[in-house]
């Protein structure tokens, strides 16, 4: 039972040294879910049987030693809007019900070759449409940290699974933050990676010029590991780039990396404490022997709109194609194929897809598109630009990654301007295609934890992730579980 | 900008959504507060900037000509509502 | 009041590429519904496209053998709209930048020469089929053509009569076939047109409304429906109304336009940069690797045929307006080196053959050397003009061998000119009545003469020497 609060690398070492057989292991993570996710909530589907059909094969190819990847064997899940064939795929939405994929997505392939034993699919906001992951049709994810918080979004499941224990690491995406804002709400380690080292390949996309895949675990090392087998070119994505798996060389050697502090992200609205921990992490790293300097990214209020612009003109393109005739949900009545397609679409998608959807056919509607849709490309250019010259000078950009902790369960569904504000320090990343991760800095006042905002140039996923290394060597809050803490 | 009811009407017909007069109503307000918002954009001056679809130079990603086996029909139309003779079926549409 | 039409071509054509423009999936036509179909070309969610390297080098070689412009930095865009053939409800086509532009094709009509202009040329996907299901008032759903490749060449509104849009078809079809990059089988849709026609009274500079008629199959339909609607509009126009902007479907079956119902049909198609594709930059070399490869197109065909075989231009316009006949045309001459009796033969019992068993000229089939090799053996005397017509019959539809075919049927010419004098002389003594006519001045019965001989000699003597023997032996009377 206490393996289950170890570390994915941890486990997936004493399955090698056989302490631990991989279906003892699979059978105590279900066991976990069965107990916890009553509360939690993070898994859409649990696919017990499956789940231990697979451990019986990684462990048998584990024994022949045809599975030699750190990670055979380790239980993981992953967020339910990537395809899995044979196995139910919602993304959160009424409109996929149903769904059972004839193909899966590359990353979850690369991940069943290395040996990984697939828990199930993982709550979020529906189609990735939120920060909080309460727009799903299958219910809101619960912070582990706080039965009324929200764990952050769209990735809710993904992060609350990793700290909850139910799953060893995770599969989360992220289109403006949805990896990273989670991790940071849940108290795990998340990466955000370049555009196109991780193939899109079977992700459901919300918005394909900004989606990207990554892992969340409990630390650094798992991260990386997790990077090591879902990345490198994929021939059936177009933008995946033509290079090799990310390898990294975790030494936690950061003496002389230029560490840049962008001081329009410390201004008003910032959570005091949160702002309080995430400038001591700079100082932690400072001592460490980097070099933290304050500059300035004027851009930063111009990177929302431009995002959201983006974003709900891609989603209401992608999103057309569920209409009620091919896969998911069909309206019971209607008189003619048009009928078929408004109320299916309209009974099948929640009102923050909808919203979006509109806003997207709004931006790119004859008359509005040069205003919106080609100024916020342009926009987009502009943030790339200042990212380039930042990293001119700095090997990473460290910020908070929300401007709070935990949300309250429902505190912001009734305003979303409000929420979608809360992006402010993600989405930018995703506009420029960068690499961010983010690591448990602290708590705040009521013992909810802070995320640190790590951000590199272009596949520099290494340098980032020694860093956090670095960082994480000489601190312990990602060794912080929601009930150890409490006991604290 | 003013979201008119014209407007909301026919962004719905461009997107296949059909809203009550509530949801039509909150949706107008939510988008013109939105929209407003995004406004902001026009204080950046983009002249001469090229509009970015990519941020990566990614160019000519291609796939030989190739013939590969397609997937059993049971497969492609597994999912479907509804079906009949190996295709989807829709209700009647005359072109 | 006199009118003048105005017309404008967006013309589709398929690529006869292997497989689909984004997935590999084949594109042969036909097929059981869905069964040449992918999770990646039926849109699943999740799936990606990849582009078929070599729609990109087709669409090369059509602009540059159209005299475009290669858009050396192009990109692809969605075009959103919703309808049951377009599974992701968007079609991959090309709107900002289309990867050819600003080219021409030369036409000539009743010995007038114009060049037709090319607005652009873009490369999008094909979308799927509705089949109506009568038994279940349903519509049935395909999707084994969604995905193949399309150019969508468009003209600017150059053209003033159906011959000139006659002509420029005929003309882009050669160049397609020409070039390759596509079989154009209008029956099976791999060529169809759109046209764009408005009308104005000839005391007006300024355009008329126009309509566009959609998706019509073949030359005649095309000619059916500009005629139909052109009278359609000054009907319209002078009946007091005007004329709707508005797209309308050809029935060529009823001879009339149908306007397409329009209400759902905003026409607001939302296009944005296709974020799953990247752009496609083409260097310099690689379109100069494209022309060196070019085959030698219609024009420069038909100049070489009437400056080095001297046919008669008609019979050249009608040869390389076809692949097929020039398929047909090279590979007979290639076997004989006989240019006009190649071009006869072709002009004549080719396409005489061609209409007598509904053959299209794509459909030819017979080994086209053995065309050139009884051309020879006509030529050498082995066997004489009508028997060699018989002989092309039977290659034309059994694909038989000239040559064997005529021993093995005894169909060489009387080379024995004994044989033909023994028979001459024979036919006279028995035709006592006929040289008593000849003797009083009837040259005609030297004719019915002949008809015995050859008669006599089965058809299978030179009806030169034949003749020529006659007049020898009533000489001697």
């Amino acid at each position: 039972m206490d393996w289950m609060n170890m570390s994915a690398l941890e486990v997936g070492k004493k399955i090698k040294a056989k302490e631990i057989g991989v279906e003892e292991v699979t059978k105590a993570a279900l066991d976990r879910i069965a107990e916890k996710d009553k509360d939690v909530n993070a898994f859409i589907t649990v696919c017990a049987d499956e789940a231990m059909a697979q451990a019986k094969k990684v462990q048998k190819g584990i024994d022949e030693g045809t599975l030699t990847s750190p990670l055979a064997g380790v239980p993981m899940a992953v967020k339910d809007n990537m395809c899995t064939k044979g196995i139910l795929t919602t993304c959160a939405s009424k409109i996929l019900t149903g769904f059972k994929p004839f193909y899966s997505s590359t990353a979850v392939n690369r991940l069943e070759e290395a040996g990984a034993v697939i828990l199930g699919k993982l709550n979020m906001d529906e189609f990735a449409m939120g920060s909080t992951s309460e727009t799903s049709f299958y219910g809101p994810v619960v912070n582990p940290w706080g039965s009324q918080r929200s764990p952050g979004g769209s990735s809710g499941g993904s992060a609350a699974a990793v700290a909850a224990g139910e799953a060893f690491y995770t599969l989360g995406s992220d289109t403006g933050g949805s990896i990273r804002q989670p991790a940071s709400f849940c108290g795990v380690t998340g990466l955000k990676p370049t555009y196109g080292s991780v193939s899109r390949y079977g992700l459901i996309a919300y918005a394909s010029s900004l989606d990207q895949i990554g892992p969340l675990g409990k630390n650094v090392e798992d991260v990386a590991e997790v990077l090591s087998i879902i990345s490198g070119h994929d021939p059936k994505d177009s933008t995946s780039v033509p290079s090799g798996a990310i390898q990294t060389q975790l030494t936690g050697d950061i003496k002389g990396k230029r560490i840049g502090i962008p001081k329009e992200y410390f201004g008003d609205g910032l959570q005091a404490d949160v702002k309080e921990r995430v400038l001591a992490a700079a100082k932690k790293l400072e001592e460490m022997g980097a070099i933290v300097e304050e500059f300035s990214m004027p851009e930063t209020d111009y990177a929302i709109p431009a995002y959201y612009i983006i974003a709900c003109a891609e989603a209401s393109s992608n999103l057309s194609r569920f209409d009620g005739v091919k896969y998911g949900y069909a309206a019971p009545e209607y008189k003619d194929l048009t009928d078929l397609y408004y109320k299916s679409r309209s009974q099948g998608f929640g009102m923050e897809v909808k919203r979006r959807i509109m806003i997207g056919a709004f931006v790119l509607s004859s008359g509005y598109y040069d205003a919106y849709y080609k100024k916020a490309l342009q926009v987009k250019a502009v943030i790339k630009q200042s990212f380039d010259r930042a990293f001119e000078t700095f090997d990473c950009i460290l910020s908070p990654t929300a401007p709070t902790t935990a949300l309250k369960l429902g505190e912001s569904l009734s305003d979303p301007l409000k929420m979608y504000l809360g992006d402010i320090y993600t989405v930018s990343v995703n506009l420029a295609g960068l690499p961010s991760l983010v690591v448990p800095c602290g708590f705040d006042k009521e013992g909810l934890p802070v995320g640190l905002q790590l951000t590199g140039k272009a596949f520099t996923e290494s340098q980032l992730l020694n860093i956090g290394y670095a960082f994480q060597q000489a601190t312990d809050y990602h060794l912080h579980l929601p009930e150890t803490k409490k006991e604290a | 900008m003013k979201i008119t009811d014209e407007m909301i009407d026919y962004i719905g017909i461009l997107a296949r959504l059909q809203l009550d007069e509530s949801e039509k109503e909150s949706a107008k307000n939510e988008m013109e507060k939105i929209i407003n918002y995004m406004d902001v954009l026009n204080e950046v001056d983009t002249t001469g900037i090229e509009a970015m679809s990519h941020a990566f130079p990614v160019k000519n990603v291609f796939r030989e000509d190739e013939v590969r086996p397609s997937v059993d029909r049971e497969l492609i139309t597994l999912n479907a509502p509804k079906k009949k003779d190996g295709c989807f079926q829709v209700p009647k549409t005359v072109e | 009041m006199d009118y003048i039409t105005t017309m404008g071509l967006e013309v589709h054509t398929e690529l006869s590429t292997k497989t689909k423009i984004f997935c590999n999936c084949s594109t042969e036509f036909g097929g059981e519904p869905n069964t040449h179909v992918c999770e990646v070309c039926s849109g699943m969610p999740g799936t990606l496209p990849v582009l078929n390297r070599q729609v990109v080098e087709y669409a090369i070689r059509v602009g540059i053998a159209t005299n475009c412009e290669i858009t050396q930095y192009n990109k692809f865009d969605r075009k959103n709209y919703f309808y049951p053939d377009l599974p992701k409800a968007y079609q991959v086509s090309q709107l900002y930048l289309p990867i050819c532009r600003n080219g021409h094709i030369d036409i000539e009509v009743n010995g007038k020469k114009k060049a037709i202009r090319i607005h652009e040329i873009h490369m999008e996907e094909d979308a799927g089929k509705l089949i109506h299901d009568p038994w279940d008032d349903c519509t049935l759903v395909d999707y084994n053509r969604c995905g193949v490749p399309l150019l969508e060449i468009v003209s600017e509104p150059d053209f003033e009569t159906g011959e000139e849009v006659i002509a420029y078809l005929t003309k882009l079809k050669a160049i397609l076939q020409y070039t390759g990059v596509s079989d154009c089988k209008m029956e099976q849709g791999s060529l169809r047109a759109d046209v764009n026609l408005s009308v104005r009274p000839v005391t007006t500079d300024e355009l008329g409304t126009r309509t566009e008629m959609k998706n019509i199959n073949s030359f005649k339909a095309i000619a059916r429906a500009i005629e139909g609607e052109r009278k359609r509009q000054i009907e319209v126009i002078e009946e007091g109304g005007r004329v709707v902007q508005e797209t309308r479907r050809w029935d060529d079956n009823k001879g009339a336009s149908f306007a397409m119902r329009s209400k759902e049909n905003a026409q607001d198609y939302r296009y944005f940069p296709e974020p799953d594709l990247v752009p496609i930059e083409i260097s310099d070399e690689w379109i100069a690797r494209v022309k060196s490869e070019m085959p030698e197109l219609p024009d420069a065909k038909k100049a070489r045929y009437l400056a080095d075989y001297g046919l008669p231009e008609y019979d050249v316009d009608i040869i390389t307006g076809s692949k097929y006949l020039v398929e047909i045309f090279e590979q007979a001459l290639a076997a004989c080196n006989e240019p006009k009796e190649v071009s006869n033969w072709i002009m004549g019992e080719v396409l005489r053959l061609a209409t007598e068993t509904s053959t299209d000229v794509e459909d030819i089939s017979f080994d086209f050397a053995n065309l050139g090799k009884l051309i020879l053996l006509v030529k050498k005397n082995v066997v004489n003009r009508p028997t060699a017509k018989e002989v092309f019959e039977k290659m034309f539809r059994e694909n038989v061998e000239p040559e064997q075919y005529i021993k093995e049927n005894g169909l060489e010419m009387v080379q024995d000119d004994n044989l033909v004098r023994e028979v001459v002389v024979k036919v006279l003594a028995d035709n006592p009545k006929s040289i008593a006519e000849w003797k009083e001045g009837n040259e005609k019965v030297t004719r019915f003469l002949m008809g015995q001989c050859m008669k006599q000699l089965k058809g299978k003597a030179d009806p030169g020497t034949v003749n020529a023997v006659i007049a020898e032996e009533l000489a001697k009377l």
